[in-house]
């Protein structure tokens, strides 16, 4: 169950459309290291973890996602305002424009759709924890790449946050995969998978 | 959306940014009684702002929401990515 807060986490607040700059930032919407992948990676992990702890950072971080998916989505659709045919036609956006007008949809910045084959969940919280680990410094790498091409304080402020966000949860993650650690066979963590192999614990 | 309106959504973004924080920290170090004492006060802060905010420039969530006015302020107030004050 969620409760919506009308407000974003970080706000944004775009003066100057950049036709370009949505098409590289709308991979964080739709792309393979993008927002959507990182909430639906989580939120989807969560029932096979037999540790509170780490279904509680896989709920709460899922959670976050979805409001940076927010976030991401308020800066593409800033971008995109009031552009003219011509400023739509010269950026390259002209194939994007004729499929969804300036409407969001999450596809990556080289325009290949979101797929759920984007992220992994294995069914072994060992496992699962390591991609989440990997899945966050993907994604701070796509938004150091992002800050690269930027040169809008308006935009690199937001998504200077988000970049942060990555490195807290890459923390997080880390101290749930310690958790779980603690907890096994510190000669042999792979004996078996604590969230399957119930006899065995 | 008003400046006004606009600096008093800031300050509940910072308090809730601090509740987010405390609330990841807490999932790893469900037993920390400072990190949980930090998470109850700034828990409270937040509940009193929103309610100054509601009562000034309506609901921000849909529980906060009332039928008093003329129309369903939670229709009717911006939405997030309208973007801030000019």
């Amino acid at each position: 169950m969620w409760d919506y807060e009308k407000r974003l986490q970080y706000p944004v607040n775009i003066k100057t459309p950049n036709a370009k700059l949505a098409q590289f930032i709308i991979s964080q919407y739709g792309g393979p290291d993008g927002e959507l992948a990182a909430s639906m990676r989580y939120l989807s992990q969560r029932y096979a973890s037999p540790y509170r702890e780490v279904s509680a950072l896989l709920t709460d971080i899922g959670t976050e996602e979805l409001a940076h998916f927010e976030m991401i989505g308020t800066i593409v659709h800033q971008l995109t305002r009031n552009l003219s045919m011509e400023e739509i036609e010269k950026s390259g956006l002209g194939p994007y424009y004729i499929d969804h007008t300036i409407g969001l949809w999450p596809q990556a910045a080289g325009g290949i759709p979101f797929n759920a084959c984007e992220f992994q969940s294995k069914g072994d919280v060992i496992t699962d924890l390591i991609e989440d680990m990997a899945a966050e410094q993907k994604a701070r790498t796509t938004y150091d790449n992002i800050l690269r091409v930027v040169d809008d304080p308006d935009v690199a402020d937001p998504i200077r946050f988000l970049r942060q966000r990555e490195v807290v949860h890459f923390q997080r993650f880390g101290e749930g995969l310690r958790r779980v650690q603690e907890d096994l066979d510190p000669k042999n963590f792979y004996q078996f998978n604590p969230g399957f192999d119930r006899c065995m614990k | 959306m008003t400046c006004e309106q606009n600096k008093l959504l800031h300050e509940i973004n910072i308090l809730s940014f601090t509740i987010v924080e405390l609330n990841l920290f807490l999932d790893t170090h469900p037993c920390n009684q400072e990190a949980m004492r930090h998470f109850e006060y700034y828990n409270r802060l937040k509940k009193e702002k929103c309610e100054e905010y509601t009562n000034l420039f309506g609901p921000l969530t849909i529980k906060d929401a009332k039928g008093r006015t003329q129309e369903f302020q939670w229709t009717m107030q911006p939405w997030p990515w309208e973007g801030g004050c000019e």
